[in-house]
């Protein structure tokens, strides 16, 4: 099986291992392909197929043209709300993970196991569970239909995934290092600052990619609990389909969907290593 | 201080489960009122059609994604470990959709499987006509095209782990084989695949827990038609308590969510914590 030498059968190999490449790649294919044709031309032909000619118009309109509702601003307004909630709430969520996890494996307290636990069971519970009480929560603190109460509702929930990630990290690090240092008469935050965030470097990014990620992509809670010109960009894709439904532009629809993925998908192109070490260590608990 | 970002985190995990559970047993029509009805939201949602759509819904579509998406990620990382080349291009080619979100995949696939402007046009164009691949609007099949997106979506994921086992099979056990005698089809029978059944479990549990909280993915691809033919437990949960403001009945049915999640997730702790016994004690 792992021979060289056996030519025809890594041949077939080769054809299989291509073709489902090929398959795996054609949706990416065709959306690129369709952004730069024209809606008439889709409309005319199929989904599938080559431009005719060059629409490059397609993403000028979907980034500050066409129209969601009554507003006719493009894409732009909703990747900002997405940047606005992502940027701070991956750094928050991280942070905060950074310390939590720093707290339960290195600065043992009492009942930190339990506590632990349950913020890892966030990890499993379903969000239909926390819907009502956010949104009775928001509107409480008055943060309903804001991009802070995304921030908030993020780094919180954000946390199970950030402590799960910097604890199993920092399990390895060695606790006389740590007793040291508490000996020399370092308090809590100034061994977090001076010991462990220096050698938190590659666990950081993971957490940071997986963060991102997550957050850009998310639909749910953008669509819960902001309407309109709030909403994140995953929300007011679903928005602008609904609106083009009478009169399709998939040529405009397709570069907003490439524009609207472009910050996850170069995320990954960069960080891809790190990207699947964060799905392994989000897997095997 | 210290402690501030656990507490929180755990207190809301704890404090809003059971805010929602008890909101289920509540009368909550548009504003969560006190009271208490007892199973009543229970049993309407249970009675209700569209639970029962999407029930079966979430055990075909479950069901059938699990095992499509562990075989096809299990084939993957059969073929990736052959040794061949440009194993890090393919890696990523197989993985990138995990990047996307279900929004952008749900849309993409909506468009590549919709008769009139698809595969199915393509083909048409092509001249072969009475060629039909019409699954998105046909009720009986509508819950397929879900399945064929969310393969292509996460079967990486499952490749990913599958490589990571395949990786960490002993070489001297293969060698020894090898020697032996044994054909490459023998030793993926008898030796490799048998290794790989913790990881075969944990990838199942974590794409069920997927499939149970599948929301935008369809959201974008069917919206839970034709009629309600894809409806899942989810879509039905945000329907309730968003749509038809009925929080009592939208709460019940969450709860209902979190109890088939439970009997995924218990048996598989469980089985978790046995190993680990009989790890400890080997």
């Amino acid at each position: 099986m792992r021979d060289r030498s056996f030519a025809p059968s890594r041949i077939l190999i080769y054809l299989i291992v291509s073709l489902i490449a090929a398959a795996w790649l054609a949706p990416l294919v065709v959306v690129v392909l369709n952004s730069l044709r024209s809606n008439e031309e889709i409309a005319q032909a199929s989904m599938i197929g080559w431009p005719q000619q060059w629409a490059w118009n397609n993403y000028a309109v979907a980034w500050s043209g066409f129209c969601v509702a009554e507003t006719c601003a493009g894409i732009r307004p909703y990747m900002l709300n997405s940047a606005l909630v992502t940027i701070p709430a991956t750094i928050f969520s991280t942070l905060l993970g950074a310390i939590a996890g720093y707290a339960v494996s290195l600065w043992r307290f009492r009942g930190d196991n339990w506590i632990y636990g349950i913020v890892t069971l966030g990890l499993f519970l379903p969000q239909q569970m926390r819907l009502l009480p956010w949104t009775i929560v928001l509107r409480d603190v008055g943060l309903i239909n804001t991009l802070t109460g995304l921030v908030l509702i993020h780094t919180i929930q954000g946390l199970s995934f950030t402590t799960l990630f910097c604890r199993n990290y920092y399990v390895a690090i060695p606790h006389e290092l740590i007793r040291a240092a508490r000996i020399d008469g370092a308090g809590f935050f100034r061994i977090f600052w001076r010991i462990i965030l220096p050698l938190s470097g590659p666990i950081l990014i993971v957490t940071v990619i997986w963060q991102f990620t997550h957050i850009w992509n998310e639909f749910l809670y953008g669509v819960t609990f902001t309407t309109g010109q709030q909403q994140p960009v995953t929300a007011a894709l679903i928005a602008l389909s609904a609106a083009v439904a009478d009169i399709p532009q998939h040529g405009v629809q397709s570069a907003a969907v490439i524009i609207a993925a472009l910050p996850t998908l170069l995320i990954y192109l960069l960080g891809g290593k790190y990207f699947v070490r964060g799905l392994t260590a989000g897997a095997v608990k | 201080m210290i402690w501030v970002p656990l507490l929180l985190s755990a207190a809301h995990l704890i404090s809003f489960s059971l805010w929602t559970i008890w909101i289920s047993f509540t009368p909550s029509t548009l504003i969560p009122v006190s009271g208490w009805v007892g199973l009543r939201n229970y049993s309407a949602v249970l009675a209700s059609r569209n639970w029962q759509i999407a029930f079966d819904n979430l055990l075909l579509f479950g069901g059938a994604f699990v095992v499509l998406s562990a075989a096809t990620g299990l084939i993957l990382a059969i073929l990736l470990d052959q040794r061949i080349r440009g194993e890090n291009v393919l890696r990523s080619i197989f993985l990138y959709p995990l990047a996307v979100s279900f929004v952008v995949t749900g849309t993409v696939w909506s468009w590549l499987l919709n008769p009139g402007l698809g595969i199915q046009k393509l083909v048409h164009d092509l001249g072969w006509t009475s060629f039909r691949f019409d699954w998105l609007i046909d009720r009986d099949m509508a819950i397929w095209t879900i399945v064929i997106a969310a393969i292509w979506q996460s079967s990486g994921f499952a490749m990913a782990l599958f490589l990571a086992g395949l990786r960490s099979v002993d070489a001297d056990i293969i060698k020894a084989a090898q020697i032996d005698g044994a054909g490459p089809v023998r030793i993926y029978r008898r030796i490799i695949l048998p290794s790989l059944w913790p990881i075969t479990i944990t990838v199942a549990v974590i794409q069920l827990q997927f499939a149970i909280s599948t929301f935008d993915l369809v959201r974008a691809l069917t919206n839970g038609g034709p009629g309600i033919a894809t409806q899942l437990p989810a879509l039905v949960v945000y329907d309730l308590m968003f749509q038809r403001s009925l929080l009592g009945r939208g709460a019940a049915a969450a709860v209902l969510m979190l109890l088939i999640l439970l009997a995924v997730l218990l048996p598989y702790a469980a089985w978790r914590y046995i190993q680990r016994r009989r790890a400890a004690h080997a």
